[in-house]
This record gives C-alpha cells, structure tokens and sequence, in this order.
C-alpha cells in the first residue's frame, strides 16, 4: 500500500505558516470568549438579555448561551459551561490505570472510541510497550467507524434543528449499522472499553468482517442520498452559507482543530501531519475548505465520512488477512493472561489478581498523546509516579475549544443563526465540561 | 534541534518520550510564551495544564521497577524495591502545551514551577484561547493568573469553595446539607 499524501482540489500549503503574526486583537473583547454589546447600543433600552439553555434542545446538551439581543440581532453573547461538570480527571486518580480506562469514553460519549484510544496511547507511552499489528489495525478501524458515527449524530442533530427532521431518521438509520457492528466485535453498543493497554480485549469475531464491509459498501450510497437530501435543499443553504464565519487566523488564535480548523481554510489533520496508529499506511485525503461558515463545517465533515470509510475498507483488507496473529501484547506485567491458563497456571492465576485487584505499575514520567478524534484534537497529558494510579490525568477536549469560539463565530448573527452556529461547532458537553 | 536556551527566564530543558520540556521562570511564563509563538513558530496553544505534587513520592512506591528494556517477574531483585520518584522543585508545575503548524508537528511543553498562591501572568494577550484555560486551571487548581480580564470560576459553580483537582481536597467532601443534625 502506498503512502500518499494528498489534498482536495489545491496544492498543499500551510496558509498560517509565514503570515504576520496575529496580535489576538481580531477578537475584538476584553474577554475573548465574549461578544460584548457595543457602547452605543449599551445605554438604549431596547437591549433584551435572554437565557438560550442550559436546558434548550439545541445546545447538544447542557450549554447555556447568554445571549443580548437587539430585536433579532444578536449583540453581545457569553458562553457559559460548567453544567456537566463530573469530576473526571479527580476520578481518574482514585482508580488503577487498568480501571481508568472506561472513562475517557464517558467523556466524549460521542466520539468514545477516540477518547479511549488516546488514554490508552497515553499508558503505552509511558510503559513503553510495543501493540502488535493487528491491535494497530483493529482500533483504526474502529476509531474510522467511531468517526462516522460522530459526524452522523452531528449531521443528523443539526439538521434536525434546521427544520429538516427526515436527515436525523436516514443518519441514525447508518448509526445503527455502525453501533451493531460495535455490539458484535466488542459486545457493547457504546462505551465499548474493548482497548487494553497492549492491543485490545479479544479478538475480533470471524462474523465481523462480512457484516462490516456490507457497511461500508453502503455508506458512500448513503452519502449520496445525504447530499441529495440536503445539498439542493434551498431552506439548508441558505441558513447555513455565510453563516458563523471564522476566519483562519482567529480559528488558529483560538485553538481550534478538527473540522472546525480545516472549514477555515487551514489544511491541518493530526492523522496525516503526525500519523499515529498506522495512518501513514493508509490512503486518503484531508478535505479543505475555505468557507469557514457553518456550511463549510458541514461540507468537511460530509467528506470526511467518505474518507473514513475508504480507511474503514483499508483496515478490514488488511484484517482480514492477519486471521490468527496476536490482538494484543505479550507483556504479562500488564496484559491479563489468556483466559483458558487460569485453570492450568499458578503464574498465571497470580498475574490475572496482581493485575485486577492491585493494577499494573506504569513507570514515572509525564506524557503529552494527542489524537484526531472526530471533533479534532485530542489529547491527554498523563503524570505517573510510578505507582499503579495516575497521578494526574488531563484531557485536552476538542470541544472545549471550539466553543471558545462561539462569540466570535456569532459576530453579526441573528437569534436563530445560534442555533446552527453551535451545532456546526459540534461541541459534546460531556467533552467541554469533563 | 532548536536552541532553548533562547527563551526568555529558561531554566532547564528535559527531554523524555519524544517529548521536549523547557523549565521557564515563573515570572517570564508570558514572555516565553510569546518568544515561542514569534520567533519559534509554535503558533497554537494546545493546553494550560497545571498539575499539583503534594506528598509527592510521600507513600512510595513498591513493586516492580519498569525500564525500557521492559520488566522480568523472574528476573531476581526486582520485587519489593522501593522507587522513589525525584523530588519536585515545587508543589505546582504549570505546563503549556504548544503546537506549531508546520511540517513534522513539532510539540513543546514551556513549564513553570510555584508554590500554593505564588501569581503567574496570563497569556490571553498572547493567546486569546489562554482565556478559558487559565480559568478551568483557576477554578481546579487554584492558581492565581494575573491579568486575566475574567478570572471567574468556569466549570464548578461561583460559589464552591476550594479547588476540587488539589491532592489536599478531600474526596466526597461536598458537605451534606439538611443532615439529621438540623
């Protein structure tokens, strides 16, 4: 398999690289996060602060938008985040790193298989320990079938918001596919913990691979009737073109990554720029667009489901021809022993309680992993003492980020544009508020 | 391989896992952050992360000793040692995570050390997505960013008291309102 790095449509370039240096004054607030009400509209009396959430079916959840509006003009605008806040890194230190594991799915509850991944890229780095090929090959494709997922629960969602209520029934129409698939190979329809530190849980069921290329046989046709369904949609054009524009140099100034970043015009994609895994086995494109408007977001993220599913194909050709290799590390300081030797094997049976009742020791240090998830970068910043918990556990939420930038995206937006702005940003709260 | 050495008040330079770690003074953070993104090019600023050492190493740890060359259950002498992890120079290090776009994704971590209430300056005027970094880094840990133009708590609510990621905040120390007692 060749290693191809391609682009849509132009060459590739690097668009902030050698500009002037931005000065952060573009944000133009005292707060960057804030839209602040312009001094000569502050003093009239016809400025209407509304509350749009916590609790509104279109913040995806638990974000509360403080919006001030000039009758239907939105003026001033402050995120507030916070309301599923549950503690998850304090968690995470008061469990073993075997336990650990099942929360990172929790956070991003959407793009779940993601996050496991990268907490568990996180405890190989540290113990340094080599995952078998097959492993590698097997959490790609499910971290390309996790990102379809995603960006089908966002497609869906945020058409539904728009109006359009038949896109949510043909997305979670394909959700469904995917999540059995997840149920056959990991028992789990969601929050699978099927990655271990050292490969995976089992290995994948021989039924597996029929069933999955009969799915990715199907969702470039779905796709199709997506573009159909949407694409000539005059209602959906014209609410999302031009809309929640940001520009490269905010989008860069801001943090952003992800479908948010490339929208804008930045040609940025973790898998392809710093290919973990083995992305730099695999071929497929990063799509670019230059837009920056909700459409453009939409437009990425369209096409990045066509190109997850070419990986998706890629990952299953070659899975199928490693029937039989090992699915996970042969290190039994951390990976539990298989499960027929407990009834044969003392060492064994010591190893299975040290490591379940106690957990393996990860070695002292501190490591940064970051990852493309559906919702752009993320990553995690572990610290080890050494001893068998974390000592502290960070997620850099890619959500988080993006809604950093609502307030600039709303700039000149009107009181409904909200609403397809913060869908378009794809911001899972469990992500923004761990 | 640049040269470090460069960056305003550095100190030290670690490099472990692939990874880089310039040691900054505490009072130079916002100046280093700035040298970075001009002259070096890290032009995101991934995360603010800070991290407290508390009774660090304090319980020690027991068991068997990773290296890179992996560990042996069999091999003698490897059981029951004790590895204490070296002493912190602080009770808080400070991390910015930075990214530069460009090829080869190079990654550096600038970091700080500082101890319970010692102030660091913001970098919102360097970056603008400093601004709710530094305030869930507030809100967590407690550190005190000077400068910031809304310092407010942003994930737990206005009114909690302490700072919940602290190795000293008790767990389930939420106190209980309307116990037997009232």
């Amino acid at each position: 398999m060749s290693t191809t790095l391609q682009h849509v449509g132009r060459a590739r370039r690097w668009p902030i690289v050698g500009d002037p240096i931005y000065e952060g004054s573009r944000i133009p607030s005292r707060v960057p996060t804030v839209m602040d009400v312009p001094a000569a509209l502050r003093e009239t009396d016809d400025i209407l602060q509304v509350n749009f959430g916590p609790n509104h079916p279109s913040t995806h959840g638990v974000l509360r938008l403080i919006v001030d509006l000039d009758g239907e003009d939105v003026v001033g605008l402050s995120a507030v985040i916070g309301y599923l806040h549950t503690g998850f890194e304090k968690n995470m230190e008061q469990k073993t790193w075997w336990k650990a594991i099942t929360y990172p799915e929790r956070i991003d509850y959407v793009g779940y298989q993601n996050n496991e991944l990268v907490f568990v890229l996180a405890i190989e780095k540290l113990l340094e320990l080599e995952v078998p090929e097959k492993a590698t090959w097997t959490r790609m494709l499910l971290c390309e079938l996790n990102r379809i997922h995603s960006h089908l629960v966002f497609l869906g969602t945020s058409a539904l918001e728009l109006g359009a209520i038949s896109m949510f029934w043909y997305c979670f129409r394909e959700r469904e596919t995917i999540l059995d698939l997840f149920e056959l190979v990991a028992g789990q329809r969601m929050h699978t913990r099927y990655f271990q530190a050292g490969g995976i849980a089992e290995d994948i069921p021989g039924g597996f691979f029929p069933e999955a290329r009969k799915f990715v046989e199907r969702m470039p046709v779905a796709l199709e009737e997506y573009l159909t369904l949407l694409d000539r949609n005059q209602i959906w054009l014209e609410r999302t073109q031009g809309i929640g524009q940001l520009s490269a140099a905010d989008a860069v100034a801001l943090a952003q990554s992800g479908p948010v970043l490339r929208a804008s015009g930045v040609d940025w994609d973790l898998r392809r720029d710093a290919p973990y895994l083995a992305y730099d086995q695999v071929d497929f494109r990063v799509p670019v667009y230059t837009g920056g408007d909700v459409y453009d977001r939409y437009r990425v993220r369209m096409d990045e489901m066509a190109e997850s599913t070419k990986i998706a194909r890629q990952c299953i050709d070659r899975l199928e021809r490693m029937e039989g290799e090992p699915w996970i590390a042969d290190d039994r300081k951390v990976v539990l022993p298989p499960r027929e030797e407990l009834h044969t094997s003392m060492e064994s049976l010591i190893h299975h309680f040290k490591i379940v009742t106690e957990g393996y020791r990860v070695p002292a240090g501190e490591v940064y992993v970051a990852i493309e998830s559906p919702r752009g970068e993320s990553g995690c910043y572990v610290v080890s003492d050494g001893g068998p918990k974390p000592w502290r556990v960070h997620f850099r939420a890619p959500s988080f980020a993006a809604l950093q930038a609502t307030a600039t995206c709303s700039k000149g937006a009107l009181i409904a544009d909200l609403i397809a702005i913060v869908g378009s940003l794809d911001a899972v709260m469990g992500d923004t508020d761990r | 391989m640049s040269d470090w050495s460069k960056i305003p008040g550095y100190v030290s330079t670690t490099e472990a896992y692939g990874e880089t770690t310039v040691v900054v003074e505490r009072d130079r953070v916002s100046d280093a952050c700035a040298h970075a993104r001009d002259e070096l090019g890290f032009n995101v600023l991934i995360d603010v992360v800070a991290t407290d050492y508390l009774h660090w190493g304090g319980q020690g740890v027991s068991g068997y000793i990773g290296t890179a060359g992996g560990r042996d259950l069999n091999l003698p002498m490897t059981q029951g040692l004790q590895a204490l992890p070296n002493v912190k120079p602080a009770r808080f290090s400070l991390s910015y995570h930075l990214l530069a776009l460009r090829q080869g994704a190079p990654r550096l971590r600038l970091q700080c050390w500082l101890e319970d209430g010692d102030p660091v300056e913001s970098i919102v005027p360097v970056w603008p997505a400093a601004d709710w970094l530094e305030r869930e880094q507030y809100d967590l840990m407690g550190i005190r960013f000077t400068g910031h133009p809304n310092l407010a708590r942003l994930l737990m609510e206005d009114d909690w008291e302490g700072h919940p990621l602290r190795k000293d905040y008790p767990i389930g120390g939420e106190p209980v309102r309307f116990s037997p007692a009232e």
